[in-house]
């Protein structure tokens, strides 16, 4: 092991678990909520592939990054509407966002295959980034790993350290309590699903604006999906998030890692490695949550109506 | 004067919007509900479809044509209706129970490999044994591969409580991994000029065609699988409807608290459970690679599983339902065959509209069970 393995595999976690991280913290705005959004597949897709193309058409990944956020948010909105609304199956209602985010892309996206397009670019932080080794890892990204730097502290203080957090919290736990209360639980279920889906969003536009620029049909790859595993992982707590997917972007690296130090396992079992990652994370999240009495936000899932209990 | 009243009063608007329960559900609500989906998934899509610049009449003539235009067509329609109502079923039942069984697609793989692999390289071991008892060697591999891929999200369901829509959503990529690693490296027939293919099954191995059915041309491509398939939902029907552990599923998946009170073992129906539906994605599997493809390549399923989930839904779990919502589904499959063949679109524009339909099910759920009544406020 010397300090180049390291550092370049620490480098390529962060930027595997950038669009992870993004997707991550929006599902558990949601799901603190309580509204479970399965879409985050479908939703980063669209993310990827609307923010490639408003990249390339006006020139700035910047724009295309906010087209994305957009993007995303109008898609949590029809799962938030059949949801909170209409009262509809939250399981179904995701996977059909995810169906539909998958096939729209595809059909979006298809003369855009192969094009080349733009990119962010790495930003030197002055001073920072000449900290030996931590400067190189840190503080030589793209501004989107930035602002996941920022988002994810941000994040896990709005939800647990201030009123609205609080409100967002029992918004989920406890919705007749919270309306009781005073606190619109139908606008702020709508608030958090939006939020929620302009981050699903963001994360895919990293992955085609940074991580790998372009758009290819599915680029994705499940990533949605493991962000939904995740938060479960990241007991609903950004914190934990962003350690879960840096770890998965470790292991997730660590199978180019292992090709250039040319070991040979065949290049299917390594593409396995982070799906089976997901499971094996989860396993354990789940005996901890057991172990810790951590639960899920109690109405997750649940639609709520007034004067039902 | 109740509260309620005064507060509506104050407005000053005298109609107001109530969203009432319904007592009874009328029969034609049920009825009219999928049939409107599906009619307004269409109008939809071909907005945007139109949206892309595609001509949505020329796309949706195209797409009708190549679904029922012909007797081939319509053939080809019940080739893509074979593994859409196995896995479905399997799909079905596990949704009977809450268990979100996402995973058809990857035990659906898992059935294919392990027929692929008997089909390979067993019967020159063997050739003792029987064409037909290979048949039923390779559907009973099938079952038990799928059912053996499902027992992995099963068993850390029962035992240790992990959410089975990510486990076996996980496994899917694992399963069709497994594929390619298969089909690139060790099964890779030499002649293949690099692609990622097997070598073709000894031909007696494949499943027999169904007899020339009045309605279809003497080249079609139904086969066995579609008996299998209407068996199993036959079978499924029965057991669901009129045994005891059809009512114990039932009652699980209605109330887990119920149905642990009543002394019903939770765990083992998970196990039961996941491993029929998993049995059943696996024989899809099975039936699609013995009986069309005749050997393992990359991509076998254009996500038959997915596709499973959202029939299942439609059908309301009901096994009977299941197959006529599997021939609808099987003929946008290949509708979306014929967009990609003659208008270049992509296929997967039919998850467009089955993600559609879906949203419109779901959202015409709330007419089944709700009215909206417009009444006028009294002073």
């Amino acid at each position: 092991m010397d300090w180049v393995f390291i550092s370049a595999t620490l480098i390529a976690a962060i930027r595997a678990g950038t669009p992870i991280l993004y997707a991550t913290i929006g599902e558990i705005f949601a799901e603190r909520a309580g509204v479970l959004n399965l879409g985050v597949e479908g939703m980063m897709l669209m993310g990827a592939v609307s923010g490639f193309i408003v990249g390339l058409k006006t020139g700035s990944p910047w724009v295309g990054a906010l087209a994305a956020m957009l993007v995303g948010g109008l898609m949590s909105l029809i799962h938030a509407f059949i949801s909170i609304t209409l009262r509809g199956d939250q399981v179904v209602s995701g996977l059909a966002l995810t169906l539909f985010g998958s096939g729209l892309s595809a059909l979006v996206g298809k003369p855009y295959v192969g094009v080349p397009g733009v990119r962010f670019t790495a930003w030197k932080i002055p001073l920072l980034s000449r900290i030996p080794f931590l400067g190189e890892v840190l503080f030589q990204r793209d501004p989107l790993v930035y602002f996941s730097f920022l988002l994810f502290p941000l994040a896990w203080y709005f939800i647990f350290k201030t009123r609205p957090g609080l409100h967002l919290r029992a918004v989920g736990e406890d919705p007749a309590t919270a309306d009781a209360a005073g606190i619109n639980v139908f606008k702020l279920r709508y608030l958090y699903t939006f939020i929620g889906g302009m981050l699903a969003g963001l994360g895919g536009a990293t992955i085609s604006l940074s991580y790998t620029p372009g758009w290819i049909e599915g680029m994705t790859a499940g990533r949605g999906w493991i962000a939904v595993g995740l938060v479960i992982f990241a007991f609903w707590d950004p914190l934990r998030a962003a350690l879960g997917s840096y770890l998965f972007g470790g292991v997730n690296s660590l199978q180019f890692g292992l090709q250039t130090k040319g070991v040979t396992i065949p290049i299917y079992f390594l593409q396995m490695m982070p799906y089976l990652f997901t499971i094996l994370v989860l396993i354990f999240a789940t005996q901890e949550r057991v172990r810790r009495r951590v639960g899920a936000p109690a109405a997750l899932g649940i639609p709520y109506v007034r004067g039902e209990r | 004067m109740t509260v309620e009243d005064m507060k509506v009063g104050r407005g000053g608007f005298p109609w107001r919007i109530r969203v009432e329960q319904r007592l009874v559900r009328p029969r034609w609500v049920s009825a009219i509900v999928p049939v409107l989906s599906i009619v307004l998934g269409l109008l939809t899509g071909a907005l945007l479809i139109w949206a892309n610049g595609v001509d949505p009449i020329a796309a949706y003539v195209a797409m009708a044509k190549g679904a029922f235009g012909s007797k081939y067509a319509l053939g080809e329609t019940l080739v893509k209706t074979i593994p859409l109502i196995l896995a479905g079923l399997g799909v079905s039942l596990a949704f009977r129970m809450q268990l979100w069984n996402i995973g058809a697609e990857g035990q659906l793989h898992m059935g294919a490999i392990a027929a692929g692999g008997i089909a390979l390289f067993l019967p020159q071991k063997f050739p003792q044994i029987q064409p037909w008892m290979w048949l039923v060697i390779i559907t009973a591999a099938g079952f038990a591969a799928g059912a053996l891929w499902a027992l992995i999200p099963g068993a850390l369901k029962a035992y240790l409580n992990v959410n089975e829509i990510i486990t076996t959503l996980m496994l899917n990529y694992v399963a069709i991994l497994w594929v390619d690693y298969l089909v690139n490296v060790p099964w890779k027939d030499p002649a293949s000029l690099g692609f990622p293919l097997t070598a073709v099954f000894p031909r007696e191995l494949w499943l027999p065609r169904t007899p020339g059915l009045f309605f279809l041309t003497p080249r079609h491509r139904v086969h066995l699988g579609l008996l299998f398939g209407i068996v199993a939902a036959i079978l499924l029907y029965v057991f669901v409807t009129r045994s005891k552990w059809g009512f114990e599923v039932d009652v699980i998946g209605r109330n887990q608290k119920a149905a642990r009170y009543a002394g019903m073992r939770i765990a083992r129906n998970v196990l039961i459970v996941m491993a029929i539906s998993g049995g059943l994605a696996g024989v899809a599997g099975m039936a699609e690679v013995m009986g069309i493809i005749h050997r393992l390549q990359h991509q076998i399923s254009p996500g038959y599983g997915y596709t499973a989930i959202i029939i299942a839904w439609l059908a309301k779990l009901h096994p009977l339902v299941l197959p006529v919502v599997a021939f609808l589904f099987g003929a946008l499959l290949v509708a979306g065959d014929q967009l990609q063949i003659s208008m270049g679109l992509p296929v997967a524009v039919s998850f467009i509209l089955q993600g559609l339909i879906l949203f419109f099910v779901l959202g015409g759920e709330i007419l089944s069970y709700y009215t909206l009544r417009i009444e006028r406020v009294s002073s």
